[in-house]
């Protein structure tokens, strides 16, 4: 979440005070990512000093000093407004490595471990989703970042749901068994993560 | 006292080799102003639950009481006017009836269950009202999107003194804020007192009830906490 570009945003309204900038980011967004008075300060005294921001009241801090958006600090906003934020590459999903594990430590119940996270998964879009019930029917923010979470959340559910399947259906048809084998889908699935999950930033 | 009480269902088709063991020794109670969902996987025994919670299906053992009453004791007539008058039930198919009106469509429980045409007519309007679809009384199904015929089936569903409400994916194949307004309509009669129990493969779907089941091989297999949504906007690491 880049708060310099969204204090850029609700400074091309207009020039606002550093507090005014904290509450209207937080109510822009549903009230769901918190920010702290002090990062809204850092992160402005940056933009300053980067040219993209200017501010009255030279060198004297705190509520009153007003900040307004400068011709580079408009142009920098169109920029990262049209710019995809990198999705490309893969995140260490900690949650497929876990269950990528389950599958080869003995006597591990996979179904049991997906179980687990698939209730916590849903307990929180349940939390989610009752904010967003709870919320003003215009808030058009807060329905936005909550449906979000929520895709997020439940694009891992059907990740569970899939790999449940997968898992079950191999440990109905084991592949080798016909031949006498005893091979697990596991061993050469793991490197290939760990490879994978090496090239991460 | 629970609305809908499942306790101890089994069902099984078939015999012998052919034999499925569709619900495993299911228990499961909701309250009135109470919305569970029942996830699975496909053949986990969803659908069979729905339609034994709703007497359109005997169990093979165990008991089902609807607003007290154990269904096994009663009679046929006993049990289909329960069906008329009691309990409302959405499938994601709709199901409305292609020849009648929406308001006609709404009304029909109650003139099946012996209401007048006036009254029952009356009611019908105004469950359609509470669902913002007044001026589409008079549409036939045809004449209406796949948003409206949903809403309209879930007037049908709750209009009159209804206590439970029995959903199959009730979003069926709208799109995701369409369905919202669905669920949210769902939630609304529950809020007025009436139990609902929604089947579901969507996470998103489920994630409205106060409760949600996860059924396996026909056993609940795990079930959710009471929704907190005050700890996610605690101060601190998110997750």
């Amino acid at each position: 979440m880049s708060v310099r570009h969204a204090l850029l945003a609700l400074l091309s309204e207009g020039p606002k005070y550093g507090l005014q900038l904290r509450e209207e980011f937080e109510a822009r967004t549903g009230e769901v990512w918190p920010l702290n008075v002090g990062q809204v300060y850092t992160t402005l005294q940056r933009l300053e000093r980067d040219g993209l921001v200017e501010s009255d009241g030279a060198g004297e801090d705190g509520p009153q000093r007003g900040f307004r958006i400068t011709p580079g600090g408009a142009e920098e906003l169109t920029g990262w407004l049209r710019t995809p934020p990198d999705l490309a590459s893969p995140p260490r999903d900690e949650l497929v490595i876990k269950v990528l594990v389950a599958l080869r430590v003995p006597g591990t119940d996979v179904a049991d471990v997906i179980q687990v996270h698939r209730r916590y998964v849903v307990e929180l879009m349940q939390q989610w989703t009752r904010i967003k019930e709870d919320g003003a029917p215009d808030d058009l923010g807060l329905a936005l970042a909550v449906d979000a979470e929520l895709f997020r959340l439940d694009s891992v559910i059907r990740w569970l749901d899939a790999a449940d399947a997968r898992v079950r259906r191999v440990a109905a048809d084991p592949p080798g068994a016909a031949a006498g084998g005893a091979a697990a889908p596991a061993p050469a699935s793991l490197p290939r993560l760990r490879r994978k999950a090496g090239v991460r930033r | 006292m629970s609305v809908l009480e499942l306790r101890a269902v089994s069902k099984v088709y078939g015999e012998g080799p052919a034999q499925v063991q569709a619900l495993r020794g299911v228990s499961l109670a909701v309250e009135a102003g109470a919305l569970v969902a029942v996830m699975g996987p496909s053949g986990s025994g969803k659908s069979t639950l729905l339609t034994i919670a709703g007497s359109l299906e005997d169990p093979t053992s165990g008991e089902v009481l609807v607003g007290g009453s154990a269904l096994a004791g009663m009679s046929r007539n006993e049990r289909a006017r329960l069906r008329r008058r009691s309990i409302g039930y959405v499938f994601q198919d709709f199901n409305l009836l292609a020849g009648l009106t929406a308001a006609e469509n709404v009304a029909l429980p109650l003139e099946l269950d012996g209401v007048g045409a006036g009254k029952a007519r009356t009611a019908g309007l105004a469950a359609l009202a509470e669902l913002g679809l007044a001026d589409r009384a008079a549409r036939f199904p045809d004449e209406l999107s796949g948003g409206e015929r949903q809403r309209v089936a879930i007037a049908r569903a709750v209009v009159g003194e209804r206590r439970l409400l029995l959903a199959d994916e009730p979003s069926g194949a709208l799109d995701s804020v369409n369905g919202e307004a669905v669920i949210r309509l769902v939630r609304a009669a529950c809020q007025r007192g009436v139990a609902g129990v929604i089947v579901t493969h969507d996470a998103q779907l489920a994630s409205w009830a106060d409760r949600v089941v996860f059924l396996r091989d026909g056993r609940v297999a795990d079930q959710t906490a009471p929704p907190n949504p005050e700890s996610l906007l605690a101060p601190g690491p998110r997750p």
